[in-house]
């Protein structure tokens, strides 16, 4: 349903004046996400999870120039075709009640979303009271303010802004941050639904138990690329291909919590190799080279020679 | 020794406690985790062992005297979201050095690398800054650190990384650690002591979400 | 977002190394603005006295490349007459807002740090004067001082602060509960320290830019009681003067005489605000990068 290959982002920034540097935010980055799917994206902060987002609902700053392809539905998704699907075909799951409207009642927020979506308002206001009973949210919840609603709640009513678009495709961004795992797991089993009724559903986490909890494949980012695409079974097995995906799974506090020392890579000065060679322990002279492509082993993809 | 006597706390004097008949003590080189999710009023509970917040009833020392208000606390709190605590129009040298400038084996510790030192914040991501915000709090003159959160948003190895570290330092200065995280399994990991606020008061609404934020 | 056809190499293209970026036009927004209004103000001085005299044999011509503006009823240059009243205008108008961004950014800065009675006190005051229509307070407080310049000035200055010291007040109280200016305070900074190196930084891009966005509204309101008859006296060619002076003309066909100054007063308001908008997109980090 929805392809991304090769996939690089470039930022342009003054630094003093006029004079102009690049930052090279996504490199070669590439993912396909199909109908019914969960697919989960892995990363720390600044490995491009939340610009992959931002491209997709067509949002990336003036200042961003990108190449590559994008197929969504095996049409190329440019800027208009971006701002005519996000909200519809395209759903954004907010991270939290932050990006409602603080003014307004969740239960016609929800509504209004549905309306966009071609849906008469009598129609919107059935859809959105199905949406809350089946998520649990009592009738009173639709007449609540955005901060009225406990963190649980929040989650429920965020998802139903999704629930009712009948995207194809939908996006969570960090739909996660410091809850309760009790709430956590809810969230997560929300989504999974939502890949269950058929639709394809990108959950992007620095999160990677979480992940695992309903993903069908993890999509493992590193300095803005894709470094491995594995099967969710993969981690638990020890299947894994990449060192940066074995490092972050040993790193866990379940695991060993052994670190990998070091930074990504500063996106003004990116290597001129593999973008993860200065921190790998399986380096090698070949790795500095040139940049590996992604390959396909044991059912995953991966972007190291050495696998 | 930082000690928290019987602290009662709530936002108004209309809305129910958020901390009720809390007490607890902490002594140097103690690693103590906190362990609660979110509305049940940890990071209030952090906010007042910090100095940030006053209790209605009952009070914090450290070493039997209250918490300094004009000159450096020893007490210092390092936030969830970097983003937030970091004053977004300084370059990162000048906030390292907003209180007592660090270490430079604590930033090579933490892998700061001197490039960051001229860059603004919204140059570098989530876990570099929360590095930066870190650091400026680990100086010798730190007694005891309470971590809100600390890394629950950052990834698996940056946490492990920051942690590492950040235990190392804490043993060699004998620094008090108090962590706050709802991550059972990272608590386990990093204090032998742990405090579990979560079936205390059960029936408390999410406090923290209820308030509006402004 | 500079679309690029999907699979194109990374490359400028001509066209592209051919039009300004978003900072180059940001600056040229800036500079052309600003001396437009420098060249309004300083135009009295170096036009001088030039077709301010009446010339009988001259009158009522439309305008031409002798007289761009056209000329009125007594013979005299509309163009000169034009620049000398737009010059006194932006004059009157910088003054005025500049007191009142004065008084605005005073009682925010108070409202803000001060809290308590000395916050209630002024939210009050800025409510009610949110709630009187601007333009009658602006004629009673003209009347009440005896009109004239000083007239103009006062009003204009006594009702135009409100909504900065309602924007001030709002930044300094976000940047006091802010997380790093309350880790400022238990890091042994002193307030006057916190006050001088986080509070004023934050605040003077936003006092810049409120002041430039005053102007304009100060100048439409100054044009606007001189137009009524309680502003400037009728002596001084202010451009509030010259616009009613031309209300009587215009049935008779002259429609220069109201339009080309009129057009003047409107392009000068444009700038300052241009001028404003793009100073904020400067100096805010979040635009200043586009």
């Amino acid at each position: 349903m929805l392809s991304i290959s090769n996939l690089s982002i470039t930022f342009t920034q003054y630094n003093q004046g006029l004079r102009r540097k690049h930052l090279h935010v996504i490199t070669d980055l590439s993912l396909d996400v199909q109908a019914g799917e969960v697919v989960a994206v892995v990363g720390s902060s600044g490995s491009g999870k939340s610009l992959l987002a931002h491209t997709l609902l067509g949002i990336l700053p003036t200042n961003a120039e990108y190449t590559g392809t994008l197929l969504f539905q095996g049409q190329p998704l440019t800027q208009k075709r971006c701002e005519r699907l996000r909200g519809r075909a395209i759903a954004l799951v907010p991270q939290s009640v932050a990006y409602l409207d603080p003014l307004m009642k969740v239960g016609h927020q929800v509504q209004r979303v549905a309306q966009l979506n071609g849906v008469s308002p009598a129609a919107a206001r059935t859809l959105t009271h199905q949406t809350f009973q089946r998520y649990d949210l009592a009738t009173n919840t639709q007449r609540r303010y955005p901060f009225q609603l406990s963190g649980g709640m929040a989650r429920r009513v965020l998802v139903s802004t999704a629930v009712v678009t009948q995207a194809d495709l939908v996006i969570a961004d960090e739909p996660t941050p410091g809850l309760h795992p009790d709430v956590v797991r809810e969230a997560l089993t929300h989504l999974r639904e939502l890949a269950e009724a058929g639709r394809g559903v990108i959950l992007i986490t620095h999160d990677i138990e979480a992940a695992l909890q309903i993903a069908d494949r993890i999509a493992v980012f590193y300095a803005g690329t894709t470094v491995e695409i594995a099967a969710a079974q993969d981690f638990s097995t020890g299947r894994l291909r990449h060192p940066y995906t074995q490092a972050l799974w040993r790193s866990l506090p379940k695991n060993d919590f052994i670190p990998l020392p070091g930074n990504q890579p500063n996106p003004e000065q990116l290597p001129e190799g593999c973008l993860f060679s200065d921190r790998c322990p399986w380096v090698t002279p070949e790795c500095t080279a040139n940049r590996p492509a992604l390959r396909q082993i044991n059912n995953g993809w991966v972007r190291c020679i050495h696998a | 020794m930082l000690n928290a006597e019987n602290l009662w706390f709530r936002y108004g004097t209309h809305l129910p406690w958020t901390i009720q008949e809390k007490s607890m003590a902490v002594a140097p080189g103690d690693v103590i985790g906190i362990m609660a999710p979110s509305g049940f009023g940890k990071t209030t509970l952090a906010k007042l062992l910090a100095g940030y917040l006053n209790p209605a009833k009952g009070n914090v020392t450290l070493d039997d005297k209250p918490l300094p208000k004009r000159s450096y606390n020893p007490v210092q709190l390092v936030f969830q979201n970097p983003e937030l605590a970091i004053n977004p129009r300084w370059r990162i040298d000048r906030i390292l050095r907003e209180g007592h400038p660090p270490l430079l084996r604590h930033l090579d510790a933490l892998g700061i690398s001197s490039s960051w030192l001229t860059r603004y914040p919204h140059e570098l991501s989530g876990g570099e800054l929360q590095r930066v915000a870190i650091a400026r709090v680990l100086n010798p003159q730190t007694r005891y650190l309470i971590a809100d959160e600390m890394t629950a948003m950052l990834d698996a190895n940056t946490q492990a990384l920051i942690w590492q570290v950040v235990l190392n330092i804490a043993r060699q200065q004998q620094m008090g650690l108090i962590i706050i995280s709802h991550d059972a399994r990272l608590l386990n990991r990093l204090c032998p002591k742990c405090l579990d606020l979560t079936h205390t008061h059960p029936s408390e609404p999410n406090l923290d979400e209820m308030l509006p934020t402004y | 977002m500079t679309l690029i056809p999907p699979q194109a190499p990374l490359r400028r293209s001509r066209l592209q190394r051919l039009t300004l970026s978003r900072r180059q036009q940001t600056l040229w927004v800036i500079g052309l603005c600003s001396l437009f209004l420098l060249g309004i103000i300083l135009s009295t001085w170096i036009i001088g006295d030039t077709g301010l005299n009446p010339i009988l044999a001259q009158r009522n011509q439309s305008p031409s490349l002798d007289h761009p503006f056209g000329t009125d009823w007594l013979g005299r240059d509309m163009l000169s007459r034009s620049l000398h009243g737009m010059s006194l205008s932006l004059r009157v108008g910088l003054l005025a807002a500049t007191i009142s961004a004065f008084i605005g950014s005073s009682l925010g800065l108070a409202a803000g740090t001060l809290g308590g009675w000395v916050d209630a006190v002024i939210t009050w005051i800025v409510d009610v004067f949110f709630s009187l229509p601007h333009l009658v307070l602006l004629i009673l407080i003209a009347f009440a001082v005896g009109g004239g310049t000083t007239g103009v000035v006062v009003a204009v200055a006594l009702t135009h602060w409100t909504s900065l010291a309602r924007v001030i007040r709002a930044e300094v109280l976000q940047v006091n509960s802010s997380d790093y200016v309350q880790l400022s305070h238990r890091l042994g900074r002193s307030p006057l320290w916190i006050a001088r190196h986080h509070m004023i930084p934050h605040i003077i891009p936003q006092l810049l830019v409120g002041l430039i966005l005053l102007f304009p509204h100060a100048i439409l309101h100054e044009a606007a009681l001189s137009f009524i008859g309680i502003g400037l006296s009728p002596h001084i060619p202010a451009i509030g003067i010259i616009l009613a002076e031309s209300m009587r003309h215009l049935s008779t066909g002259y429609w220069w005489l109201g339009v080309m100054p009129g057009v003047l007063l409107l392009l000068a308001v444009k700038a300052f605000d241009w001028l404003g908008e793009n100073l904020r997109d400067l100096l805010d980090p979040k635009t200043s990068q586009g």
